[in-house]
């Protein structure tokens, strides 16, 4: 069989090898074998998205396509390794899901009384808000998921804060593919805090998808540190469906891997919902970061809040796309999304796109971006009182994500992620 | 202490200070006056290495050392601290935050041990009350949504805690009532002795019957065109700079 040398007009890296992948182990995969033979069905046939894709215009996938991966659970089969956890901090003691290049890892783990937990590996199920026909990485997920986490909170109950950490690695010096399909489920009133941290060594692809479903006068909080190995390849996707009075209110910390993307979709189903979606994003050497966000307000009285704060150094390149789509039910609805990028060298790119789609007649919605270098009055007087230009540089930039750092309530979350900022200026 | 020679300097191609020649020996301060426009506020800038201006002539020593060929942290580091005309604002950084990496990096760079965060804000908050300031100004944001006043007290604030050797007050008069100037009046002369001097630049004779000065100079056109005892301040306040300069000429 001849293999199509080039197609033409098509900038896609091609999904052949996860396909082949798919192909050898699909009888060992748990679950829904429908859903996963569609979405190899769609990759062979689209391949990875590529910049063709409006959504992807600004994030190439060629080095991911290029990148030969071995697959994670089944290639890693019964070596497990020795495994030492990120800092946690004050965190260290509370309950925490452990996945080691995208397997839950019991023996790491700490599980709590207040919520119900179970794995995709012994529960497979698919839920009904991912869109593998449309999003790509997600049909990616779709085919090969082996793994991840099941968090069901019962009506009414608060239930704390829980850590979520993936460990990524290579495995015998070859990078390994990993796919993990968590769900979150909160009940009529119920309360959650999710800390999730994702970090590790080497070359990997981590390419998880988030299903969340909040129910009515639920609420849950996510704070999500993405400090993956300078090598990883960071592909997440979440979607969000909050019912009336209902709300989702996540922060991002973007300071790892060498090229990351963070979708999140957040549909703002019932009266009254509320969703938050801030990040801050910390790039330096050739690092590539994309935040991109889809919020929809359905029903009447939505608010929805996002600010996106870039650093970039270096030639580091982010990418902030923010669309808020306003059905012709959803009145009186309050949107609000902000963009700022510091931008500390020349070479360094910042990529804004904002976009409304607004059918309702009687809304709030409002964006503005900014861009700008670091002020040299504010520059000069932090030199003029004797403090190093390194030192002064950290203060100014500290001082840019600290409205956005603010917005993260939970202390054991703010803390983590204020080491995560020192340490990035103590590494430069 | 502080010997400037032959000073020149531009803003692009414009000339501002025409040929300054001023000493300031150790223990002594002097005051700068002159009208808007005569270089006052350059020669300020260009003594604490603001990047704008470009020395075209001429020398500064500090101390001993080449003040010129020192960059601005290390002027401050060294002891030279000049009190903003116009204080920054910085949404995001804490005062309190702000003064203690300003006083650890001098101290550093002077050899004495770094104060931590309970050692500090005993000092701060005693040299705060000194200066009548409330306690919450160490809380806020430095000089965000400080009223004209209270920015000036900030610099003076910053200046009694990282004790320098001179200090260039760029009309820190402006904008203060009469019970704060004599505040910063009690500022600066609680810092004076025999290792402590300082440039006064202000408009009015007010600050100076708070700040004694030792020798007063008149700067017009980036030249000191006059300079006198402490009567001279006493002279312009009556006479208005036009007769004072044209009996200079």
């Amino acid at each position: 069989m001849a293999l199509p040398s080039i197609v033409a007009g098509r900038s896609q890296a091609s999904a052949l090898p996860f396909v082949r992948r798919y192909q050898g182990i699909e009888a060992g995969l748990p679950g829904e074998r429908a859903a996963r033979a569609q979405a190899a069905a769609i990759l062979e046939r689209d391949g990875l998205p590529g910049l063709h894709d409006e959504a992807w215009k600004y994030t190439s996938l060629r080095h991911l396509g290029e990148t030969a991966f071995h697959a994670a659970l089944t290639q890693a089969g019964d070596d497990v390794p020795a495994t030492a956890l990120p800092e946690l901090g004050t965190l260290a003691d509370l309950p925490r899901l452990v996945f080691v290049q995208g397997r839950l890892r019991e023996d790491l783990s700490i599980r709590s009384d207040l919520l119900s937990i179970s794995s995709f590996h012994q529960h497979p199920h698919f839920g009904s808000l991912a869109q593998p026909a449309r999003d790509r990485m997600v049909a990616l997920n779709t085919m090969l998921a082996e793994d991840g986490a099941s968090i069901d909170v019962s009506a009414g109950m608060d239930a704390g804060t829980i850590v979520l950490i993936s460990i990524g690695a290579e495995l015998h010096g070859t990078p390994i593919a990993f796919h993990p399909r968590h769900s979150i489920v909160l009940g009529e009133g119920a309360k959650l805090a999710i800390v999730e941290i994702a970090v590790g060594k080497g070359a990997y692809l981590h390419n998880p998808v988030t299903e969340v479903c909040i129910g009515e006068n639920a609420s849950l909080t996510h704070v999500k540190l993405q400090n993956e190995s300078s090598g990883a390849f960071h592909m997440s996707t979440l979607y969000a469906d909050i019912a009336a009075r209902g709300s989702y209110d996540s922060f991002t910390l973007t300071a790892g891997s060498r090229l990351a993307r963070t979708e999140i979709h957040a549909r703002l189903s019932g009266k009254d919902a509320h969703a938050a979606i801030n990040a801050a994003q910390l790039l330096r050497g050739h690092q590539h970061a994309d935040f991109t966000t889809v919020v929809s307000h359905d029903m009447p009285h939505g608010a929805s809040r996002q600010t996106v704060k870039n650093v970039l150094a270096d030639h580091a390149r982010g990418v902030f796309q923010g669309k808020i789509e306003v059905a012709r039910a959803a009145q009186k609805t309050d949107g609000y999304q902000m963009n700022q990028a510091l931008l500390l060298s020349e070479h360094a790119e910042i990529d804004c796109k904002p976009q409304l789609e607004i059918y309702a007649d009687d809304v709030k919605c409002s964006h503005g971006a900014t861009v700008g270098a670091l002020d040299a009055e504010q520059f000069f007087y932090l030199l003029s009182r004797g403090i190093p230009k390194p030192e002064a540089r950290a203060l100014l930039v500290q001082a840019f994500l600290a409205e956005s750092l603010d917005m993260v309530a939970n202390e054991d979350a703010r803390a983590l992620l204020d080491g995560v900022l020192q340490r990035w200026w103590n590494e430069k | 202490m502080l010997e400037i020679r032959n000073l020149h300097a531009a803003v692009g191609d414009k000339p501002i200070l025409r040929g300054i020649d001023l000493a300031v020996p150790d223990g002594e301060i002097h005051a700068i006056m002159g009208p808007n426009g005569s270089g006052k506020s350059t020669l300020s800038y260009v003594l604490s290495g603001r990047e704008d201006f470009a020395v075209t002539d001429g020398s500064v020593m500090f101390d001993g050392a080449d003040l010129l060929a020192m960059e601005p942290e290390a002027r401050a580091q060294a002891g030279v601290f000049l009190a903003f005309q116009a204080p920054v604002e910085l949404p995001g950084v804490g005062n309190a935050n702000f003064l203690r990496t300003a006083l650890n990096a001098v101290r550093r760079a002077r050899g004495e041990d770094e104060l931590d965060a309970a050692q500090f804000l005993k000092l701060a908050r005693a040299e705060a009350k000194r200066l009548q300031m409330p306690d919450d100004m160490l809380k806020r944001n430095v000089n965000v949504g400080f009223s004209g006043g209270e920015k000036k007290r900030n610099e003076v604030l910053q200046m009694t805690i990282l004790k320098p050797k001179l200090a260039i007050l760029d009309e820190t008069d402006s904008g203060l009532d009469i019970d704060a100037l004599k505040i910063v009046g009690d500022g600066v002369n609680a810092l004076r002795s025999s290792k402590f001097s300082a440039l006064v630049i202000t408009h009015h004779q007010r600050l100076l019957d708070h700040i004694k000065p030792d020798v007063v100079h008149v700067l017009v056109a980036g030249r000191i065109v006059r300079s006198g005892d402490a009567s001279l301040a006493r002279l312009l306040e009556a006479q208005g700079y036009a007769q004072v300069i044209a009996e200079a000429a």
